[in-house]
């Protein structure tokens, strides 16, 4: 089984700057992480390889300080790291990223699953899997939980949903994208550190993955950022100490008509 | 005259409070655009008088796809009613509920019709002058609020966070078209779905619930995570929980709120025993109302809060409780 897994680089704080003119992320000179939602992608596609065989190969668009996360991941267990780094890539969207992706993932050729993290933390969008399926035409299974039964043509997976986990079985090449319940993150080894020190990263541009100018970058990319707010939060809290039970008596009750008043507890009735 | 359309979402035949959010938003929009506002409802069949209660929350046209394999959720069976529609129409805004449904169907159609899409939006307007969509979604763990538009490509597709927006006012007498959808057939979905497994401890996703009562590691050990669910069983709610309480098995990872787990917008949120994280704040900032109970006054979640109790949460969640049903009582 040859699992193919898309990472990406996220700043390491939720403070990130915002370039004024393009409203693009400014990724330079902060501290960066692997997206902590990819380690289940690749922690899912590590027991699939070990139960039935097979790679995993990893691929991420973004600078040069991006090959530092394809390390990690060689780490953790990755056989092979594919770096899809050039200037005209920069300030794609959504849509253009899912495009950048899927090219390369067509370049490496066959494969059985794509599998990548629910979302990133810094743009929260969750929506460059279910793109990098349409692109490819694959089966998406979006959400996955955890994974029963594994063949060469197909899966069983349970998805989390709003009513609960909906049990779905996918034809393979598929792609799902999967969420923390899924397995608990392994860390990279010493063996592991040191196999990575030794591999090489492939490093990809545009013209490598043959992709179609109009759809990468900030000029193939549909939307735009056109403003950047910092909201400023004007709730302002009113505190009751409840130290000793007269005032922590007064203090829920306090609440509890604050409650009532702003017709909070309506759902007392039914509870 | 290209429409705007909502995307509705079904439950065993009758729609989703969120199909009518959706429609709240279109009709601001369709207003100011003097265009009309379509429903889309792809289900294996609707009850009586659902259709009615679109038109009666603003829908002017509706419509219809009703087919078994629309029981359940796969995103080509969806995509196989909406593309060709969608190309037939040409509507100029598409939008659908920010649920694990819309947030599947939505980038997998952008991509399919090569527009742009906005996630998870708080916010949705019309720019005077040149009628785009604005489209406002807080970013960076909420920390910043983009606007986005997608000037040059139609349709302008976005996902509305759940619960964001009040309901329109319902108007019984309003009447729309119903136009019914032949499901084109499907040759082969990838996907087929098995069936459902009910959550085991919750009766709805927090993200569904208008309540939400969280603990953290204030708590101290898992037995007294059982106030939590007493509080919120009082008070009609679901359990949350911040990391640290799923981490230690407290509470199972779909109670998870925050960063990494759901991001929700209920009308009540109860933070007990969490200090806040920016992980965690940047999963509830836009409930209605916050209230806190902790024992540091300085903690970082008092930033956020309406209304906090400082003190032993060991004291006050038995007292509130007490309350709490004596109120009832005399009710």
């Amino acid at each position: 089984m040859h699992i193919i897994v898309p990472i990406k680089q996220v700043p390491q704080s939720s403070d990130v700057k915002m370039d004024p003119v393009t409203g693009t992320m400014i990724r330079s000179g902060r501290s960066s992480t692997l997206n902590p939602l990819d380690l289940y992608a690749l922690e899912a596609a590590f027991r699939l390889t070990e139960a039935h065989g097979g790679s995993v190969t990893v691929v991420t668009m973004g600078p040069d300080s991006a090959a530092n996360i394809l390390k990690e991941a060689l780490s953790m267990g990755a056989e092979r790291a594919i770096h899809l780094t050039d200037r005209p890539f920069g300030g794609s969207d959504t849509y253009a990223t899912s495009y950048v992706l899927s090219r390369a993932i067509e370049k490496i050729g066959s494969y059985d699953l794509v599998i990548t993290g629910e979302r990133a933390t810094d743009g929260d969008t969750a929506q460059v899997g279910p793109g990098i399926a349409a692109w490819l035409d694959l089966g998406l299974v979006t959400y996955v939980s955890s994974i029963e039964e594994a063949t060469s043509t197909h899966l069983v997976a349970e998805r989390l949903v709003e009513e609960g986990y909906q049990r779905v079985q996918v034809a393979l090449p598929a792609l799902l994208t999967v969420v923390k319940e899924i397995a608990i993150p392994r860390l990279p080894t010493l063996k592991g550190k040191k196999r990575a020190m030794a591999s090489t990263i492939e490093r990809w541009d545009a013209e490598a993955i043959e992709a179609d100018r109009s759809r990468i970058g900030l000029k193939g990319s549909p939307t735009r950022v056109v403003k950047i707010e910092t909201p400023k939060v004007a709730r302002s809290c009113t505190i009751y100490h409840a130290d000793g039970d007269e005032a922590t008596l007064a203090a829920v009750d306090h609440l509890i008509d604050l409650l009532e008043e702003q017709q909070l507890l309506k759902e007392v009735h039914h509870g | 005259m290209a429409e705007v359309w909502t995307i509705a979402e079904t439950h065993n035949g009758s729609l989703k409070e969120v199909s009518f959010e959706l429609l709240a938003r279109g009709r601001a929009l369709a207003d100011e655009l003097e265009v009309p506002l379509a429903s889309v409802v792809l289900a294996s069949h609707t009850r009586e008088g659902e259709l009615e209660r679109l038109a009666a929350y603003g829908a002017d046209i509706i419509y219809v796809a009703e087919d078994e394999r629309f029981a359940s959720f796969t995103v080509h069976s969806h995509a196989a009613v909406l593309l060709p529609l969608v190309r037939d129409h040409g509507p100029q805004i598409i939008l659908a509920a920010a649920t694990t449904t819309g947030r599947t169907l939505l980038p997998y159609l952008a991509v399919k019709l090569g527009c742009g899409l906005t996630a998870d939006c708080t916010s949705l307007a019309i720019e005077e002058g040149t009628g785009n969509l604005l489209q406002i979604r807080p970013a960076i763990g909420g920390n910043i609020m983009a606007t986005i538009k997608s000037p040059d490509h139609r349709p302008q597709m976005a996902t509305s966070r759940p619960r964001s927006t009040p309901l329109g006012n319902m108007d019984t007498t309003r009447r729309a078209t119903v136009i019914r959808v032949d499901p084109p057939s499907l040759s082969t979905d990838p996907v087929e779905v098995l069936g459902v497994r009910p959550f085991r401890d919750q009766q709805t996703s927090i993200e569904d619930a208008r309540t939400v009562v969280s603990g953290g590691k204030g708590l101290k050990k898992r037995e007294n995570f059982t106030l939590i669910e007493q509080l919120a069983t009082a008070l009609g709610g679901e359990v949350g929980a911040s990391r640290d309480a799923v981490d230690r098995g407290w509470a199972t990872y779909p109670h998870q709120v925050g960063l990494s787990g759901k991001t929700i917008s209920p009308e009540l949120y109860i933070a007990i025993g969490i200090s806040g994280a920016i992980q965690h704040l940047a999963g509830i900032k836009t409930a209605k109302r916050i209230v806190v109970i902790n024992n540091d006054d300085e903690a970082n979640i008092l930033d956020i809060a309406d209304v906090a109790i400082i003190g032993d949460l060991f004291a006050i969640i038995p007292v509130l409780l007490r309350r709490l049903n004596e109120r009832r009582k005399t009710q």
